[in-house]
């Protein structure tokens, strides 16, 4: 756990050195959007919910770390600040690493929101949460996890940074519906069958269930919200008959 | 461009936007009253199987999902200009009316997922719960076939 603290103090560091590197001001919304992320995420990992066996302590950490630490992450565009930060040579390398196969499929809605619902569903659907609580190494790794399959998914979706191949607004909408389908049908899952030695089941169910929908319901409004004020459909609706 | 018309939303994506918009309405209304106010329905009730685990959860993904995509549609048909309402209440109403005819129907009476309230006989629940949406389907269509005769406002 201390690893996981000091990782998030070296990111909240690299994000506020990079905006003093940073050519244009850079807006101060979204440094304090990135430090508010990785506050979630430390609460998340030092507060109460890191105990395994109280299902719905655990699920609270679970909302903070895996939805809404990401969707705050994200809205910081932290590639976007990295390209600019850097040395031209530099960015124009790492823009042909984000280009590159691997990469664009990381990025890609249909790729990341199904990794992202099948690690939950691995995570609590199998003995791999109860075999957490006495494994404090495997757990790190396992909260990390959480924390950037989460981000990839909800980058994937919200697509503040540039990405090469986009997906259409529709395209990144449905899977965001997707990953919400299976967030909820997870939720009743162990709110039926609660898994082996844990306590707070149902309490921890019914907030994974309205949290998860909180969090997909902001994400959604900030999908179309981005969608709406972009300038392809700007232009579309300005068009002449 | 002086001359240019703002162009009237295309006729498809207002009918998206209705039909997205009322079927998630009638979802939310029935997340709402029924599951949170009078407590009718139940996260889950044990009984209902593993079908209904899995529909419960995407139909409420979708139904909430449905309703902000329609809004956000709904909000760039206004900024074209021209806003034929008779179309879009149309879809509206046709979207709310098959979602409460699928729930009442489908989900209640073929799948028997769940029912609309426990320890009582359901058949006047069910009539009161299928006669709304079939009306309102019927009201949605009837707008929907108006629409069509009458051609989209002109400033």
């Amino acid at each position: 756990m201390t690893a996981l603290l000091a990782l998030l103090l070296a990111a909240a560091a690299g994000y506020v050195a990079a905006t003093w590197r940073c050519r244009a001001p850079w807006p101060l919304t979204r440094t304090a959007a990135w430090l508010a992320g990785l506050a979630a995420a430390a609460v998340a990992v030092a507060g109460p919910g890191a105990a395994h066996a109280d299902l719905h302590a655990h699920m609270a950490a679970h909302l903070l770390l895996g939805m809404a630490a990401p969707v705050l992450l994200v809205l910081a565009a932290p590639v976007t600040l990295v390209l600019r930060a850097l040395p031209p040579p530099a960015a124009r390398r790492l823009s042909r690493v984000l280009r590159s196969a691997p990469a664009r499929w990381a990025t890609d809605p249909l790729v990341a929101v199904p990794v992202n619902a099948a690690g939950l569903w691995l995570l609590y659907g199998t003995g791999l949460h109860t075999a957490l609580a006495h494994r404090p190494a495997l757990a790190a790794l396992v909260w990390l996890h959480l924390l950037v399959s989460g981000y990839l998914a909800t980058a994937a979706v919200l697509a503040v940074d540039p990405a090469p191949h986009r997906r259409s607004v529709g395209v990144r909408a449905l899977a965001l519906a997707g990953g919400a389908a299976a967030h909820d049908v997870l939720a009743k899952v162990l709110y039926a069958y609660p898994p082996a030695g844990t306590v707070g089941a149902e309490e921890g169910a019914r907030l994974m269930y309205d949290g998860g929908t909180v969090v997909t319901l902001a994400t959604a409004a900030l999908l179309w919200r981005r969608w709406y004020v972009s300038r392809a459909a700007v232009r579309a609706a300005a068009q002449p008959a | 461009m002086a001359d240019a018309l703002p162009r009237p939303a295309p006729r498809r994506r207002l009918l998206v936007s209705g039909l997205l918009l009322g079927a998630g309405t009638a979802g939310a209304v029935d997340e709402i009253v029924f599951h949170q106010l009078l407590h009718w329905h139940h996260f889950y009730d044990r009984a209902s199987g593993d079908a209904g685990l899995v529909s419960d959860g995407l139909l409420h993904a979708a139904t909430f999902s449905a309703a902000v995509a329609g809004l956000a549609l709904l909000a760039d048909a206004r900024r074209r200009g021209p806003f034929p309402a008779v179309l879009w209440w149309g879809a509206v109403l046709t979207g709310a009316g098959a979602f409460q005819l699928w729930d009442g129907l489908g989900n209640h009476k073929l799948l028997r997922l769940h029912q609309v309230r426990y320890g009582v006989d359901p058949t006047g629940y069910d009539v009161a719960w299928v006669l709304p949406g079939a009306a309102l389907l019927l009201a949605g269509v009837a707008l929907l076939v108006r629409s069509r005769s009458r051609p989209v406002p002109r400033p």
